[in-house]
């Protein structure tokens, strides 16, 4: 009994879908051959995901499909995806895509007078399938049905038949079912008993006035997946695009190839540079020079002849040019050359998963040796607390994957020392982590620069001052007489004090 | 001249489908006295007739003309709901008339 339990899984063959995540958290595909439901509330994208089912079954493995809707009209449908990319109608013309069109038609209500069943649908699928050599179908959404006729029991007996109809034609086939609730029961009228073997959902969840779409497969009968939910988002051109977060694997390589973080006494901090792939954290309050040092990083990046690509969500190009002119680094010239690319974006034009995937196919486009993104903390402010950890830990890895080096940029909210919300979330991830600092000595505002972190390497513990001019940052002298900057409480000691802290440690 | 252009779709030769068919044609033969064409369709052999009718349920009965279209799903056992669904009225004096 248990070795044929054992048999009957190793032959769960995966359909790849090719959306563009999915085969990756269902660990390759849909289970072929089999029957999926994939269900969510109104406006949780279960449509797009039929349609892109049989979309990019035909782009990407040539596929023909065969779209059975009982909500939409199929004309409906052929304009609202038209924004994706996807022509049906040359698809249709090709004989790659039908239609099943079994939405009620309009002024055309079907009067019942005695027995019926549902055959018709049954033979035109059928046909439709046999027609094409259909691989996959969608059907959108199977609840629908029950509207269209005034007997539950026939419908239910017919669906019934539908779904064992399905099984036996060789096809991978996608059925949509609506539900009331993110979390609560997986469909209305009970369609999951029809189809129960693998269960996908779709959420589309309110957290703090902001929406956060995720994807979670509930189950594979027979077969692995990765669990939990998954966030994802509906791009105008693209469609359906899952982040396969919590999937990521720490497998990136390390090397111990230094790199200048632009700033040569900030190198010799850091024992020699930056590590080549490694994330570097720059935490701070507003004004202590976190663009600068972004700066420098990328100046230093382009001056050793390094692809550098930097992000901006806090300030405009105009600004952060001229920024960049009154610390002596002229970015129109490095862009010219071909070796900068500057992206600017305000954070709220888009959702954070939307600005993941900005982030991530830039990079991939443009293939810089190092990335900059200032700041983190702006794109905090417009997603839920979940949904940027998620953000962070996806954007990390991905760059850390690529092998290059990233800096990301901190604000921390209160002036004098303190944490931010974004340090907790990224400081582990982080390699290395440089804290800027407001510190007040005798009634004067000074800024201090401390390396806390450096993983893999020695590094300098000085609190050092620095001073800003045109020619960028100069780290100087460390602060001696100071305690309690980082905790934002300065407290200066006499020298006397500082004899005798120094004779408590002294070995002799 | 035919008045009426009624297309039965059936799904094979099933019990259901020979009743709809009789209860079709004595429908035509006694209440609209061989003013109606009676077209028989079965889509399993004609699958893309059915595509093109967007035929769900079977039977279905479409009244073709007169225009509007008229849809009724069932074996039509019900005579006085077919007439009703084919906008006919009977006026109890053996003849019916077109409201």
């Amino acid at each position: 009994m248990r070795n044929m339990e054992i048999n009957d899984r190793v032959q769960i063959e995966k359909l790849e879908t090719g959306i563009p995540g999915f085969d990756f958290i269902s660990i390759g595909g849909l289970p072929k051959q089999r029957i999926t439901l994939v269900s969510g509330t109104a406006g949780s994208a279960k449509t797009v995901f039929a349609t892109q089912f049989l979309a990019e079954g035909i782009l990407k493995a040539d596929e023909p499909g065969v779209f059975v809707t009982f909500e939409e009209s199929a004309a409906d449908i052929r304009k609202n995806v038209k924004g994706f990319g996807w022509d049906i109608k040359k698809w249709e013309r090709d004989s790659k895509w039908a239609f099943i069109d079994a939405s009620p038609q309009p002024g055309d209500e079907s009067i019942e007078v005695g027995d019926y069943d549902l055959a018709g649908l049954l033979t035109r699928i059928d046909h439709a399938v046999q027609k094409l050599k259909a691989k996959r179908v969608s059907i959108d959404s199977l609840g629908a049905i029950f509207t269209q006729f005034s007997d539950p029991s026939i419908v239910r007996k017919e669906l019934f038949r539908l779904v064992s109809a399905l099984k036996r034609m060789d096809v991978t086939a996608v059925v949509t079912a609506e539900c009331t609730e993110d979390y609560g029961a997986i469909s209305r009228y009970g369609v999951e008993e029809f189809v129960a073997d693998n269960v996908v959902i779709l959420r589309n969840i309110l957290e703090g006035e902001k929406r956060r779409r995720t994807l979670e497969i509930l189950k594979f009968r027979g077969t692995g997946h990765a669990k939990g939910e998954f966030p994802f988002t509906v791009l105008p051109d693209q469609g359906l695009i899952i982040i396969p977060l919590s999937a990521i694997e720490l497998k990136q390589k390390s090397s111990d190839i230094r790199i200048t973080s632009g700033n040569q006494a900030l190198d010799e901090m850091c024992g020699g540079g930056f590590f080549r792939d490694s994330i570097v954290l720059v935490s701070g309050a507003t004004g202590t020079g976190k663009t600068l040092l972004t700066t420098e990083f990328v100046a230093g990046g382009v001056d050793n002849d390094e692809r550098c690509l930097l992000f901006a969500f806090e300030e405009s190009r105009e600004q952060l040019f001229r920024n960049a002119i009154g610390w002596g680094r002229h970015f129109d010239q490095m862009e010219k050359e071909g070796k900068l690319k500057v992206v600017c974006e305000y954070p709220e034009s888009a959702g954070l998963e939307d600005h993941l995937i900005v982030i991530k196919s830039e990079i991939e486009n443009f293939k810089p040796n190092r990335v900059a993104v200032d700041s983190l903390s702006a794109l905090e402010r417009i997603s839920t607390q979940k949904g940027f950890r998620e953000f962070v830990i996806s954007v990390t890895s991905f760059i850390k994957h690529q092998e290059i080096a990233g800096l990301f940029t901190s604000t921390t909210p209160s002036l004098m020392g303190g944490g931010s919300v974004t340090e907790t979330h990224i400081s582990t991830i982080t390699d290395s982590i440089i804290l800027l600092r407001y510190v007040e000595m005798y009634g004067e505002m000074k800024r201090g620069l401390t390396v806390l972190k450096m993983r893999g390497s020695m590094h300098n513990k000085d609190i050092r001052e620095f001073a800003i001019d045109s020619e960028g940052m100069h780290i100087g002298k460390p602060f001696r007489n100071v305690t309690g900057i980082l905790a934002g409480t300065p407290q200066h000691l006499s020298p006397g004090e500082i004899d005798r802290l120094g004779d408590l440690f002294n070995e002799h | 001249m035919n008045k009426y252009l009624l297309k039965l779709y059936v799904a094979g030769q099933t019990i259901r489908s020979g009743r709809a068919i009789a209860n079709a044609q004595r429908i035509c033969d006694n209440e609209l006295k061989g003013l109606a064409e009676l077209i028989i369709i079965d889509i399993l052999e004609r699958p893309e007739v059915a595509e093109e009718e967007k035929i769900l349920a079977t039977p279905t009965l479409i009244r073709h003309l007169p225009p509007p279209l008229r849809r009724m799903i069932g074996d039509l056992s019900d005579t006085n709901e077919v007439l009703m669904g084919l906008d006919l009225h009977y006026d109890g004096a053996g003849l019916p008339t077109d409201k």
